[in-house]
């Protein structure tokens, strides 16, 4: 007897059934047996997350409060870990540049591929080629698109600083002064990502009703006018579902200072995910990298809480 | 149902199977010590795609093993041989070398964590110790207690490109002495057009730290108190070393407008063929001839400038033993650096072999031994059977006898980073404020040192 038949013949069960009843009891381990073969499909998905996402989860909370040489068993230090990071200069100026970082990266990047999909999907002609164009920075390896703006920002010989010569502006400093440096790893990042959130939008974009433009255009609407009373509408929930992953992903910036300016100049590029890496393997401190990875990880708990909702509010 | 259920079960069995075994650690099999025999896993054995130096490395545990035929080497290969990234977790996962590789900069760290086992009382059976010097075997001592043996070392000098001294008009024999002079040719050297940098320097990913040290080293001045307790860096030593920084990055316009440079940066701009000169140790030049396209030919090295009769930052690595190996092992590991590691032709020293395979001979590099019956051995082999110039390397060596080597200071990365902000700061900024720069990072610095470990 195959699973969807099963679910013919049996009724569903009535959740208004009391806690107490055995009949709750009964539907409840019927419910069981009845997924029992999807539970032994899920089994190997779940063994995966257990031993590569809930476990080290789990490892870091412990961490966090222990001090762990990793041959003794770990001593526990209750917080002395939370205040050993909380006292480093660098930590005010990571959650400040994590939370800039992230803020920045609204203000460019949240509205970049917004856009770049309703131009897309006004297109009529190469509108594949385009889509595949917009995708393509996705497919380079983050560490690799990563170095290629190493060398547009440098200020001798960069393509940034030529391209500004050539219409005779002066050159910018780009990753090496502190007013600039966030600002350029934002740029990295929009760019790298930039391909992910257009095809998002774009495949929302064309799940709107046809109808709606039309009746839009026959009242003279032009595209501005489109854009404002039909596509933001109709695309509203899935614009703060990436607002919210968006803000989940940047406030956990790591390669971009990593690879581009190791934290500099001046502290202005350290953020929390640099410096949690500074602790644990510079430093040989697991227990104050555990630290700031819980501190992160409640933050982006919150973040992620209101995304769910979000998504739920988006699914009715 | 129940076929289901025993389906589940299969299915949870395997899963389970699958993982425990790619969860099993090789304890078993490196823990051969039956009859008398032992196995000992030894980090840093070139990898594969080194030949010459694979096969050299075979060819030795080969004839170790037939000198000590209960003794079994193991190498596992890494390129970098340490990576910080995944140290811990091998500590962590059981899979931790017998005999495992470190720089000198983590030894003091991995030793207060209780790290590496305590081989004081076996070192004794390895006759070349008593010779070693006494500034490399500090680095692995605490105490009276002994953690490793060394297998490289060397100290700051000043890393240069003879051919662009030579193009810039100056005389690649007569290399700077002073910063003065380092100035007066790094000017020289960016003059030669766009993209030629004088004189290149880190300030990034911690590298900006260490070379403050070197440099604040070779004026005479210290990171910290003797006792390790306070910083003592904001000193005049320490604001020479920055504002001679800020005067060539910015009056003599002789060090490139591009900063935030990380330890690849510079061997780059060095194998590239545009830079001057840079603060480095002669291993440098192996690094930017083995992995930057540069050429042995073209480079020199002289002392760090400043350095006469007074110290440059020492480094190096060597080996440890894992905490959690048995005497045997130990012993066993002992004989097999002491053949390996600390021999006069033989090993690392079997420099006959090296130049019949085309490798270079004739680095200054390593001094384990200073002017001991060893030492001079090994200086003699090394002249013997010298591949590269040696006499690039020439103002270097000479200076050597003046020099006092001095060990990285305590909580060295984490000084580093600190120190990485007056790096960046004086090569980003016109205007930074050098008191104001060495004042905040010595209040910052004072907090990790007072930190218990």
């Amino acid at each position: 007897m195959t699973v969807t038949e099963e679910r013919v013949r049996r009724p569903p069960t009535r959740g208004t059934t009391d806690r107490r009843s055995p009949r709750k009891r009964g539907a409840l381990q019927r419910a069981v047996g009845r997924n029992l073969t999807a539970y032994g499909f899920l089994c190997g998905a779940l063994i995966c997350f257990a031993l590569f996402s809930w476990y080290p989860m789990f490892r870091e909370i412990v961490l966090s409060f222990q001090q762990n040489n990793f041959v003794d068993p770990g001593r526990w230090v209750g917080f002395d870990n939370f205040r050993t990071v909380i006292a480093d200069p660098a930590f005010a100026a990571a959650w400040l540049n994590t939370a800039a970082f992230s803020g920045l990266a609204l203000v460019i990047g949240y509205a970049v591929p917004f856009v770049l999909a309703v131009v897309l999907n006004e297109l009529k002609h190469a509108k594949a080629y385009l889509r595949f164009v917009v995708y393509l920075p996705v497919m380079l390896p983050p560490a690799v698109a990563v170095l290629l703006f190493k060398w547009f920002y440098d200020p001798g010989a960069g393509l940034f600083n030529q391209a500004l010569d050539a219409v005779h502006l002066p050159p910018l400093s780009w990753l090496d002064s502190t007013s600039t440096a966030l600002v350029s790893l934002v740029i990295v990042s929009t760019w790298m990502n930039l391909g992910t959130g257009t095809l998002i939008y774009l495949a929302a974009l064309q799940s709107i009703p046809g109808e709606l433009y039309e009746s839009a255009e026959l009242d003279g609407a032009g595209l501005f006018k489109r854009v404002r009373h039909v596509t933001i509408p109709q695309t509203k929930l899935i614009l703060l579902v990436m607002l919210l992953l968006q803000i989940v992903a940047t406030m956990q910036v790591f390669i971009e200072p990593y690879l581009l300016t190791g934290g500099g100049p001046e502290n202005a590029t350290v953020t929390v995910a640099y410096l949690m890496y500074q602790y644990a393997f510079n430093f040989g401190d697991f227990g104050g990298g555990s630290a700031l990875g819980l501190m992160l990880m409640i933050v982006l708990m919150v973040f992620s809480a209101i995304y769910l909702r979000v998504s739920r509010e988006a699914e009715r | 149902m129940t076929t289901r259920r025993r389906g589940l079960s299969l299915l949870l069995v395997m899963g389970l199977g699958l993982v425990t075994a790619s969860c099993g650690s090789d304890d078993q099999k490196s823990a051969g010590e039956t009859d008398g025999k032992v196995t000992i896993t030894v980090g840093c054995m070139p990898p594969k795609s080194n030949p010459k130096e694979r096969e050299a490395w075979e060819a030795d545990v080969a004839a170790f093993q037939q000198a000590h035929p209960n003794i079994t080497v193991e190498g596992k290969d890494a390129f970098p041989c340490i990576n910080p990234d995944t140290f811990q977790a091998k500590l962590a996962g059981g899979t931790q070398e017998d005999v495992f590789y470190v720089y000198y900069t983590d030894v003091r760290k991995i030793i207060e964590k209780k790290q590496a086992a305590d081989i004081s009382q076996y070192v004794g059976s390895v006759g070349k110790v008593k010779d070693l010097r006494q500034d490399v075997m500090s680095v692995f001592k605490d105490g009276e207690k002994t953690y490793g043996l060394p297998r490289n070392n060397y100290n700051m000098g000043l890393v240069y490109n003879r051919k662009l001294f030579t193009q810039a008009g100056l005389d690649p024999a007569n290399p700077p002495k002073t910063w003065d002079e380092v100035r007066a040719a790094a000017k020289k050297i960016a003059a030669l057009g766009p993209g030629y940098v004088g004189f290149g320097e880190y300030s990034a990913g911690n590298t900006g730290g260490w070379h403050f040290a070197a440099e604040l080293y070779a004026r005479g001045g210290s990171m910290t108190s003797e006792d390790g307790k306070t910083a003592a860096f904001n000193s005049p030593e320490g604001k020479a070393v920055l504002e001679t920084l800020q005067k060539m990055r910015w009056e003599d316009n002789s060090m490139g407008s591009k900063q935030l440079l990380q330890w690849e940066d510079l061997m780059r701009m060095m194998g590239g063929g545009k830079l001057g000169m840079m603060i480095g140790a002669p291993d440098v030049v192996q690094s930017v001839n083995n992995d930057f396209k540069g050429k042995f030919e073209d480079y020199g090295v002289a002392a760090v400038p400043e350095s006469e009769g007074k110290s440059s930052l020492s480094g190096g690595d060597g080996y440890m033993f894992n905490p959690k190996a048995s005497a045997e092992k130990i012993k066993a590991g002992l004989l097999w650096l002491e053949f390996h590691e600390l021999t006069p032709g033989q090993g690392q020293f079997n420099y006959q072999r090296a130049k019949t395979q085309g490798r270079p001979v004739g680095l200054p590099i390593p001094d384990l031994y200073g002017n001991s019956a060893p030492g001079n051995e090994i200086n003699t082999l090394r002249k013997q059977h010298a591949t590269v110039p040696v006499d690039n390397f020439t103002p270097y060596v000479e200076a050597q006898g003046n020099i006092t080597n001095k060990l990285e200071p305590p909580k060295a990365q984490e000084l580093y980073a600190v120190l990485d902000v007056a790096m960046s700061a004086v090569l980003t900024r016109k205007d930074a404020d050098i008191g104001k720069l060495l004042s905040d990072a010595e209040s910052k610095a004072n907090k990790i040192l007072a930190k218990n470990t």
